[in-house]
Order: C-alpha cells, then sequence, then structure tokens
C-alpha cells in the first residue's frame, strides 16, 4: 500500500491504472521489448482509446459469460483477418476502418451479430505514433457504429524495412440468431441477386490515391460496417439464402463462389449494376472491370424471389443500402457459372479471376 | 458514362444487326462456307467477347482473332531476356502490367520479381523516366513493346531522355509493327480469310494508305475499325456490303481518331529514333522479315541490347502448342489439343492464353461454354422481378 505525500491512503488501481503520456514520436524496437515502453505505448494508445472494462483489465485474454451470449443466439461465429494496405489513408477511410468494419463484416455475413474483436498490430519501427493515434482512433469510431468493444490486443514491433509501416490483423465473435441458415451453398434456382449500392468504389479510391494514375476524382472509399443493414434485411425475410461482402475480387468473384457452391446458374444484367461514373471512367482507362473491383462496405445477397421487394424496401430504408439495387437472378444452366447479360445485348461469362487484374496495355 | 454510351447503344446494335442479317441473306458468297473476318487488333478481339458481339451476327459470318496482341506474340526468348535484364542488381526493370504474367521458359517477370529482382508495373514509359530520375545510382530499363500503337510515346520518351541528359535509362526494344505480319498470314497456304478489321490505334498513327496492297495485291477488303461494340458491328457491315458488291478496298469506318495519312509528328518520332531489324521472332508465327523495331545506333546510349549483355537464345514453342494456327485462323482457340486442359489462364502454355487479348484466354474467360442462361423450374415461364 503506498502512501501519498500528503498523508492520505492512495487506492492501488489509481497508481496501477495510471496513465502515463508516451514520450516518443516514433514506435521504437523497445516499444515492441514487454518492458516499460510496450507498457507505455499499449495504455496511452490503445487502451486509452478502446476504453472498456475486458481491456482496461490488462489480462492475457477477455473472457465473457456464456450466458450473456446466448442470449443473442444459438451458435457462435468467428472470423479472422488481416490487414495490409498501401496508402494506409485514403479518402473514405484508413488502415483502422478496414481493419473493423472488414472483420465486423466477416461475422455479419453469417447474419451473425458482431460483439467482440481483438486487435493484433504489426509495428515497423520508425513509424509515427501520431499516425498509429489516428488509426487506433478510426478503429474506435467504426467499433462503436458497429456495436463492437475491441476487448483483447497485442503488439509487436519489427526492424525497419521488415513490414510495411502497420499491419493490422483482427478477429471478431459474434453470434447467430435462431433460424437464420446463410451459406453460399443455398442459392436456388428463382431467387434473386441483390446488392446494397455502388460497386468499385473502394478499388478505384486506392487506385486514385495510390496516385500512379495522375487521375483526380473526389471518389472516395465504401469502407463501412454492415451488421445493422444486415439486420434490417434478415428482419424484413429471415430466410436470405447467401450472403457475402464483395471485397477483394468484387461482386464477380463472391457470385462464382455462389454458383459454384449452389451448383446453379447466375446472370447478371449489366444495365442493373449500380456503378458510378467515376468508377466507370477509371476502368475503361485501365482496361479494368468494375466486378472485379474491391468494396469494402457492400454486400451481395441471393434472396427468395416472394421475398426480393420487402429486403430491397428494407436496404433502402437504411443508410447503408439507400442504392440498393436487383442485379440479377438465379437459374438452373449453365450450372457453376455467371454470365453477364450485356447492355449491349449480348451475353458473356464472368469467371473467376486467375491472379490480380492487370492494366492492359493499349 | 457520355461520349462513350453512344457507341454501346443496344437499339443501335439490334438496327445493325438486322442489317448485316438481311445483307447475309442476298450473298451466294455465304451459302457454302462462313465468311471469316480477321479481327487483327486484340483490342478488337477483347471487344467482341466482352459485348458479346458473335451472337448479335448471324452464323454465317466468324471472327478469326487475329495477331495483333502485342503481349501474346511475344517469344519466349525474350522473355527470358528481360528476366536476365531483370535479375541484374543495378536495374529496375519497367513494364506495362500485362506483360509481367508471360511465361519465359523459366519464369515470368511476375515469378522473377518474387524471387527478387526489382520489377515494377509502369503505366507509361514516362513513369519509367521518372524512375530513373528518381533513382540516380541505378538503372532503369523500359520494356517497350507494342505495335506502332504505342511506338511513338516510346520513342517521345527516348528523345526527352536524351534532352534531360538522363545516363541511367534505357529501352529493352521488342516493338513491332504490324504490316509484314498481315502480308505473312496473306501468303500463308492455309488461309481461307475474307476480310479484315483493320486496328483503330496502329491506324491512328499510320493511318489507312499502308493496307492498300491487301485490297489491291490480294483482293481482300480491309476497314479501319473503333473499339466500341457498335464500330465493330457496323465495320463488319462494311466489310460483307464490300463483298457482297464485289469489291476490294480500303475503307475507315473509324474516321473520328484515324486520318488518312496518319499522324505526321508521332511517324517523325518513331523514324527518327527506330530502324528495322532484318527480322524478328513471332511467338506461333516464326520469325518474320522486317517485323521489328531497334534503337538506331544515334541513341545506342539508350538501348538496353547496347547497354547490357541479353542472353538472346532462341526457345522454341511447345510441341503442343497451336498458336501459330490459331493466329492465322486455320484452327479456333477450343480446336486446340491443350485449350483448356495443359493451357488455361492459370498455368499458360500458348501466349494467346496469357493477356485478357489474346484470343484463347477471350474464349476461356467469355465463350467457353454455351452462355445460353435456362431458368428451369417452376420459374422458366416468370419474367425477370428486376
Amino acid at each position: 500500500m503506498s502512501t501519498h505525500p500528503s498523508g492520505t491512503v492512495l487506492p492501488l488501481s489509481a497508481l496501477v491504472g495510471k496513465r502515463r503520456r508516451l514520450q516518443d514520436s516514433r514506435i521504437n524496437m523497445a516499444h515492441g521489448s514487454g518492458g516499460k515502453a510496450m507498457r507505455d505505448l499499449i495504455q496511452d494508445v490503445f487502451v486509452e482509446a478502446f476504453d472498456n472494462p475486458a481491456l482496461n483489465a490488462l489480462e492475457d485474454q477477455a473472457v465473457f459469460s456464456l450466458a450473456s451470449l446466448a442470449t443473442h443466439g444459438d451458435r457462435l461465429a468467428f472470423t479472422t483477418d488481416t490487414y495490409v494496405v498501401d496508402p494506409l489513408f485514403f479518402p473514405g477511410g484508413d488502415i483502422g476502418t478496414l481493419a473493423v468494419a472488414g472483420t465486423v463484416n466477416d461475422l455479419a455475413m453469417s447474419g451473425a451479430k458482431p460483439l467482440y474483436l481483438s486487435c493484433g498490430m504489426v509495428l515497423e519501427e520508425g513509424l509515427e505514433v501520431e499516425l498509429l493515434r489516428r488509426v487506433v482512433a478510426s478503429m474506435k469510431r467504426v467499433a462503436d457504429e458497429a456495436g463492437v468493444t475491441i476487448v483483447t490486443g497485442d503488439t509487436k514491433v519489427v526492424e525497419r524495412g521488415s513490414a510495411d509501416k502497420l499491419f493490422i490483423n483482427t478477429a471478431g465473435v459474434g453470434i447467430v440468431p435462431r433460424g437464420v441458415e446463410i451459406s453460399a451453398s443455398r442459392a436456388q434456382v428463382g431467387d434473386v441477386v441483390i446488392v446494397n449500392g455502388y460497386l468499385g468504389d473502394h478499388g478505384t479510391a486506392i487506385l486514385i490515391a495510390r496516385n500512379l494514375l495522375a487521375l483526380s476524382s473526389d471518389i472516395a472509399s465504401d469502407c463501412q460496417p454492415l451488421a445493422s443493414l444486415i439486420a434490417a434485411m434478415l428482419q424484413a425475410c429471415p430466410d436470405i439464402h447467401c450472403l457475402r461482402d464483395a471485397t477483394r475480387g468484387g461482386v464477380a468473384t463472391v457470385l462464382n463462389e455462389f454458383a459454384q457452391s449452389s451448383n446453379v446458374a447466375i446472370r447478371l444484367r449489366e444495365a442493373a449494376l449500380p456503378l458510378r461514373e467515376e468508377v466507370k471512367g477509371a476502368c475503361e482507362i485501365l482496361g479494368l472491370d468494375p466486378l472485379y473491383m474491391a468494396n469494402e462496405g457492400k454486400l451481395v445477397a441471393v434472396v427468395p424471389r416472394d421475398a426480393a421487394a420487402a429486403v430491397l424496401a428494407a436496404m433502402r430504408a437504411h443508410p447503408a443500402g439507400v442504392d440498393a439495387a436487383i442485379i440479377g437472378e438465379v437459374g438452373e444452366r449453365p450450372a457453376g457459372i455467371v454470365v453477364l447479360q450485356t447492355a449491349f445485348g449480348g451475353e458473356r461469362i464472368v469467371d473467376m479471376l486467375v491472379g490480380e487484374q492487370l492494366p492492359r496495355i493499349c | 458514362m457520355k461520349y462513350v454510351d453512344e457507341f454501346r447503344d443496344p437499339e443501335k446494335a439490334r438496327a445493325l444487326s438486322a442489317e448485316i442479317r438481311a445483307l447475309i441473306k442476298t450473298m451466294p458468297q455465304a451459302r457454302t462456307r462462313p465468311l471469316q473476318i480477321m479481327e487483327v487488333c486484340g483490342g478488337h478481339t477483347h471487344t467482341i467477347f466482352r459485348y458479346g458481339i458473335q451472337q448479335l451476327l448471324p452464323e454465317e459470318v466468324e471472327f478469326v482473332h487475329g495477331p495483333g496482341c502485342p503481349v501474346c506474340v511475344l517469344p519466349m526468348g525474350r522473355v527470358d531476356d528481360c528476366v536476365a535484364l531483370a535479375q541484374r542488381p543495378e536495374v529496375i526493370f519497367t513494364t506495362f502490367g500485362d506483360a509481367m504474367r508471360v511465361p519465359g521458359s523459366k519464369l515470368s517477370l511476375l515469378r522473377a520479381k518474387a524471387e527478387g529482382a526489382d520489377v515494377r508495373m509502369v503505366y507509361s514509359p514516362l513513369d519509367a523516366l521518372k524512375l530513373a530520375q528518381a533513382n540516380p545510382s541505378r538503372e532503369v530499363i523500359f520494356f517497350g513493346l507494342g505495335f506502332e500503337t504505342t511506338m511513338p510515346s516510346t520513342a517521345m520518351t527516348i528523345l526527352q531522355a536524351q534532352a534531360m541528359g538522363l545516363k541511367n535509362f534505357s529501352l529493352f526494344c521488342n516493338h513491332i509493327t504490324i504490316i509484314p505480319t498481315i502480308k505473312a498470314i496473306l501468303d500463308s497456304p492455309d488461309l481461307h480469310l475474307d476480310g479484315f478489321l483493320g486496328p483503330g490505334h496502329v491506324s491512328m498513327v499510320i493511318g489507312t494508305r499502308p493496307y492498300q496492297f491487301i485490297a489491291r495485291d490480294y483482293g481482300k477488303p480491309i476497314v479501319a475499325a473503333g473499339f466500341e461494340p457498335l464500330d465493330i458491328l457496323q465495320s463488319v457491315w462494311m466489310v460483307l456490303k464490300q463483298i457482297a458488291e464485289g469489291r476490294a478496298e480500303v475503307e475507315n469506318q473509324y474516321g473520328r481518331v484515324v486520318p488518312e495519312n496518319g499522324n505526321a509528328a508521332a511517324l517523325a518520332a518513331v523514324q527518327e529514333v527506330f530502324e528495322l531489324r532484318e527480322f524478328f521472332e513471332w511467338r506461333g508465327l516464326g520469325s518474320i522479315d522486317h517485323s521489328g523495331v531497334r534503337v538506331r545506333a544515334k541513341y545506342a546510349a539508350f538501348d538496353a541490347e547496347h547497354k547490357f549483355p541479353v542472353p538472346n537464345l532462341k526457345i522454341a514453342d511447345p510441341k503442343s502448342c497451336q498458336c501459330g494456327e490459331v493466329l492465322k485462323g486455320v484452327i479456333k482457340p477450343q480446336q486446340c489439343k491443350v485449350f483448356g486442359s495443359a493451357c488455361t489462364p492459370e498455368t499458360p502454355l500458348g501466349s494467346l492464353m496469357v493477356s485478357s487479348e489474346g484470343a484463347c484466354a477471350a474464349h476461356y474467360n467469355y465463350g467457353r461454354v454455351d452462355t445460353g442462361f435456362k431458368r428451369g423450374g417452376d420459374e422458366a415461364a416468370r419474367k425477370v422481378a428486376a
């Protein structure tokens, strides 16, 4: 028990929990050493921002009561994703917004209510602490928006050149409500395909932010958590068949996964695809296909035809689904294949990408 | 999208498609076998597949996908040379994106990069020039490839490098020229072509006059064509009209971009920097006389082949590959022995499987199954809700 200079007794927690301001302006190897520098970093940057009882306890793990989890449903959803993006900040978001929204969305695509996230950080020696604070603040903001808590974490520092500034891993758990059975293998003949808005914004924003093209545009990433949108959709139709977020590989990749897992054909109508002029323009210049461009706040849903109107209405009433649209339908043949009915009147296959989309020479 | 959607109007497409069907009915030439029209340029191949244009044409008209994908006709030995240059420790090797995956005999540039070579994707040769300025202690090599379309920008880049006095920038020149190649195809004994869609972007540079021998000496119609789907349909109609009327002429559908005499400034830059090679090796087609260019001696300081040792080994195409026959239109991509089995976009054996403009990759990606979508079940009678 310590004694205050004035003679009054100070509670122990006031000392242990005391937050020391981190002195350094850049990350150095000591911040990953397990000693005082690391403790200061954790206290001043992470605990300060994320601030919740489970994390503040600074145990090696967060512990939850099973009974309280079970109030949300009957199955646990568990996922992990690692975020590496260049540049770290881009119009519409940063690596922190991605790291939270991405994992929240991966949980939510099962219909789960996302609850808790972990946060693992790999920091490159020399990283500016101020930049890290901005990223962490973004994580906190999106976590609050999505109704999740970041309850445990880990920090590693690697030597300059061994990582590119900052990598983040987040894992998450959520609870799937009873009766919800969403799976890529459940698309059925007659179902319709719905997206929640404009496609390809994130991929285009990143391309332009890298500034390799000397293009300028005010297009912003669509990075956003989708859990509450999905909750609204499930309310309109608890029997949503397939749901996936169209991140890397875009809508085309997700639909190919659905078509193959469900052994059905999916036909898209090019004229129905919600695409911004800027995205069409950038893709046109580079010879890229917006169907393969990454999104960070877009989902693809396959729903029974009878429920399509109700789901679409629920989506359009939600801020993350204002521009929702029906883009296609599920059929029998050719099984396992996605077909695009071009606005021009022809048809073509939309296949999985082999590697990265590469700009064409001429 | 303004100025683009006008050229993708489905109403006009249907009208043109109907005109073509009406025309073909009047043509006795189309009764014994389908008429074959070669689109020389890979950009056209891409448009044809991307918009499903073949389905808008009667079955009496077939496209033969020509040699105009510069990435596709690059021989393995030249890719090996690229890799050898890229593996030099002092070198930053810069390339257009779609050349990264072209297989050499051992490595592609993408794999060489993974093994430690400093290979960087650029969008323009001027990006490579900027890299050279920013990295004075390194040697920046630009992998120049393509037909007359990309040749002027490479030539201008060399002129600019000279004006800037750059000492660490050079070009690995693999530019090729289209006319001798069309001639080689026309001279091929197993050829059945009835007409050509002329390459629009090449024509923008060289004009339409260089094609006159095709009409005059070989009696084949050629129409310089644009790259939008309506451009292609209109050009097909123009070729068929010539055949129907017994004409063989050079016509220009792409008048909004292609001047008869080409682009004088671009041609002057090309003339200043490049000279014809005696011959150049093409993947699938073999060696074609005067079909490639090299950097003139007065610009040797910017010529990677002059500056660095280049292995320059000839590597035979894989025996099972039938890229040459596909390129000449003798067989269709799916008739090749290895199409879709040993040769796929994941593991391309032949170069035509590499770039999305390659005839085989386009067939594989967009057209390998009959797309005929069937609703099936009880839904067959219903209309699409959307």
